[in-house]
């Protein structure tokens, strides 16, 4: 968060920091659900809201992985195809055998980190624009998809491997809720540690990181790699939760994108916080089961989807700057700064604390 | 200065979303085909309405129709009617068939063109057949018109065998391949034109529709909570499924919400999961199999009771209905018509006569059938189904379990 000459208490940056795009995401969060309970009082019922989050998991993980790719400045559109690849892996590789699991998953995070790598090492030393290389990475892994299905459903895998998306801890707790809690306290944990920000140094201004001495090569392809990483085990989750089919994942990265921009973080990177990422995945999932209740057709789904991807970045880029305002001592200089791109971008020194991860 | 043009831009981005809203709303016209032929008369195309009285009226008798030919090769049967006289393209030369297949996207296509595969191999056996060259249109008309005028400009083709994506974007591509001179057949979708030498359907989507409604009706109190589930709107032979079981449902009192699913199956379980979280759910009703255990599995991670529900006859269904011995139908939409387009050319070979609308049997997998067709299918895998009609082709039953 905005970090100032002087602490302000506790309190106070927290009350500042629901003011960013970043924390208000969490009123959103509450509002939501405060909606969705008096729209269906029996949501309320912990039950039911612990299967929500359950349902929840896969979409949250995949906005953590995504959050680490745009806070660097790049896109990972690549996430959805990754998720259906996992998801035929699974059924393939694993089977009806249950010694085939430990190999299948250990296959399935090894072509995650190919993924990543190749998508970030394309991006960085090749300089092709993330937005294409990961398109690319979509077609070509989609077309693979299509070549191992056809295009339709094939056969589940083993149904002790399916426990993880759909089993319970102690037959109360779902896995895919335990499975987003471990994620998103490593990955809250490293965007505190030093690596964090690095990666957002990078993401707001590389040229200033890279001559500060930064390996940009390596922080933004570990970036890819944890994006891929993330939809692997979203791909795990889901194929658990709902078996075979190519078309699970779709969207994915879009829904994911969205995510992260409604958690506040700013496009072109630099600046944002990795739970509320994940906070942005649970209300847009509200969002659509409120208007699911609404008895709105999910058809709209996509309309909605896109409307707050463009109104999340046009009023992220506004209000970070407002709740900025009192406290950079540099805003009257930004005021007059002719450069439409966010201050941050071409004035404040990478290293410093003012994008830091809170 | 900035802040003012940016917040202009949102609220006129605002305002372009709303009034796009408005402005589709209920003008969807989903076939886009206001000059229908013979198979689909007269749909209520300016409502955007599927359902067609007179067609479903058909459909109805057609479902208790007698057929002709032998019931032990439901393929060759068909409902008395007009016939093509095809003693012109009689030959005994091997022919050289050509298909323009709509895709294989989704596992009923896949097991038909096993069969159908294994059906060319047959004839090609016995001299019928020289070849059956092959283009995959994967769901795209533009794909499946060129794949049809590259059939007709190549002239490498003794007939056409086409198994059209869309209703009206192919009708004119058929209408050139009829014009060829030789024989062509139409199958599973149809087109807008009478010019084919034969056009192969089961009964059809209506009649579906039908079953599975009174099938519900049958086993549900009056005002019970029924979920449709859909994969993707604007498909004739989804939609009139749902026309008319939509229909019968309200008039029987049911409370029905019907929901577009993609057949993903995470969007089948958290449609589910959502219905149940609002009341009970006491019917389910697919417009495919595709998906129906994800249904079910929904019901038992909620700890509900499992629903009454109709599928299809494909495996992962029949299976998942036998372990729990549910309340449950398995519709048909006969998958064995694949071989019926080589059939009819051979009989065409012969010179002899094929019905011009060729409309084979359906019936539906009840509970009485269903173990028996699960033992007679054991090994095929989940996306198989078990009405497909090719246990006395070559290479069964590995062609269609190593898929």
């Amino acid at each position: 968060m905005t970090a100032v000459a002087v602490q302000p208490s506790l309190g106070r940056r927290f009350v500042a920091g629901l003011g960013t795009p970043s924390g208000a995401v969490f009123l959103l969060l509450v509002a939501l659900l405060v909606a969705v309970v008096v729209a269906n009082p029996n949501f309320a019922d912990p039950n039911q809201l612990v299967r929500f989050l359950a349902r929840t998991a896969p979409i949250a993980i995949a906005a953590i992985g995504q959050f680490f790719v745009i806070v660097s400045g790049e896109f990972d559109l690549s996430m959805g195809a990754v998720i259906a690849t996992q998801v035929v892996i699974a059924g393939n590789v694993i089977g009806q055998d249950e010694a085939m699991i430990l190999p299948g998953i250990a296959l399935m995070l090894l072509v995650g980190v190919v993924v990543g790598v190749v998508n970030g090492l394309l991006t960085t030393v090749a300089k092709v624009p993330s937005f294409i290389v990961t398109l690319g990475m979509m077609l070509a892994l989609y077309g693979f998809v299509r070549f191992l299905t056809g295009g339709a459903a094939t056969g589940n895998p083993v149904d002790s491997f399916r426990e993880i998306g759909r089993g319970l801890l102690l037959d109360t707790i779902p896995y895919p809720v335990i499975m987003l809690i471990v994620v998103g306290a490593a990955a809250w944990a490293l965007m505190r540690a030093p690596y964090g920000q690095t990666l957002l140094a990078v993401g707001d201004n590389p040229v200033t990181a890279r001559l500060s001495g930064t390996r940009t090569v390596v922080v933004k392809t570990s970036a890819f790699v944890l994006s891929a990483l993330a939809a692997t085990v979203a791909g795990i989750l889901l194929v658990g939760y709902a078996g075979v089919h190519p078309s699970i994942g779709q969207g994915y990265e879009f829904q994911a994108i969205t995510a992260v921009v409604l958690g506040g973080a700013v496009l072109g990177g630099g600046r944002g916080w990795v739970l509320s990422a994940a906070a942005g995945a649970i209300s847009l999932e509200l969002l659509f089961t409120l208007l699911n209740i609404a008895g709105i057709d999910a058809t709209w789904r996509p309309t909605v989807q896109g409307a707050i991807i463009i109104a999340a970045v046009a009023l992220g880029g506004v209000a970070w700057r407002a709740a900025r305002k009192p406290s950079a001592p540099a805003a009257a200089a930004r005021a007059e700064d002719p450069d439409p791109a966010p201050p941050s971008k071409t004035t404040t020194p990478p290293i410093t604390t003012t994008t830091g991860e809170q | 200065m900035r802040h003012t043009r940016k917040g202009l831009v949102v609220a006129a981005l605002g305002a372009a979303i709303v009034l796009a809203a408005c402005s589709t709303d209920g003008s969807v016209d989903p076939s886009a085909n206001p000059d229908t032929g013979t198979e689909q008369p007269a749909e209520t195309q300016a409502s955007g309405e599927w359902f067609d009285q007179a067609v479903y009226d058909e459909q109805f008798e057609q479902r208790s129709a007698t057929f002709e030919g032998d019931p032990e090769t439901p393929w060759l049967q068909y409902i008395d009617g007009e016939m093509t006289d095809t003693a012109e393209w009689a030959t005994d030369e091997p022919m050289r068939a050509c298909f323009a297949n709509a895709s294989i996207s989704n596992p009923w296509r896949q097991t038909g063109f096993i069969t159908m595969q294994q059906q060319a191999e047959a004839l090609t056996e016995s001299g019928v057949l020289a070849s059956m060259e092959v283009r995959d249109a994967g769901d795209d008309d533009n794909t499946q018109i060129a794949d049809i005028d590259y059939f007709i400009s190549q002239g490498d083709c003794d007939a056409f065998i086409i198994s059209p994506n869309s209703t009206a974007a192919l009708t004119p591509a058929v209408e050139r391949a009829c014009e060829t001179g030789r024989p062509v057949i139409v199958f599973d979708r149809g087109v807008d034109t009478d010019c084919a030498t034969s056009f192969i359907h089961p009964i059809g989507g209506y009649a579906w529709g039908i079953d599975t409604a009174e099938f519900l009706i049958d086993n549900l109190d009056e005002g019970s909570n029924i979920v449709a589930l859909r994969i993707l709107p604007g498909v004739d032979v989804l939609e009139h499924r749902w026309a008319a079981a939509e229909k019968l449902l309200t008039e029987a009192g049911m409370n029905v919400e019907d929901h577009f699913t993609g057949a993903d199956p995470t969007e089948i379980k958290s449609i589910i999961t959502d219905a149940l979280s609002a009341g009970d759910v006491d019917g389910i009703w697919m417009d495919a199999g595709d998906g129906a255990v994800a249904a079910i599995e929904a019901f038992e991670d909620a700890g509900a009771e499992l629903p009454v529900i109709t599928g299809e006859d494909e495996m992962s269904f029949l299976r998942a209905w036998q372990e729990r011995d549910i309340t449950a139908l398995g519709p048909v939409y006969s998958n064995f018509q694949w071989r019926t387009p080589l059939l009819a050319l051979e009989m065409i070979a012969n010179g002899e006569p094929v019905p011009t609308e060729w409309v084979l049997p359906q019936v539906p997998v009840t509970e009485d059938d269903r173990d028996a067709l699960i033992e007679a299918n054991e090994g095929m895998p989940d996306g198989h189904y078990a009405r497909f009609g090719g246990e006395d082709l070559p290479g069964f039953p590995d062609a269609w379990q190593n898929r």
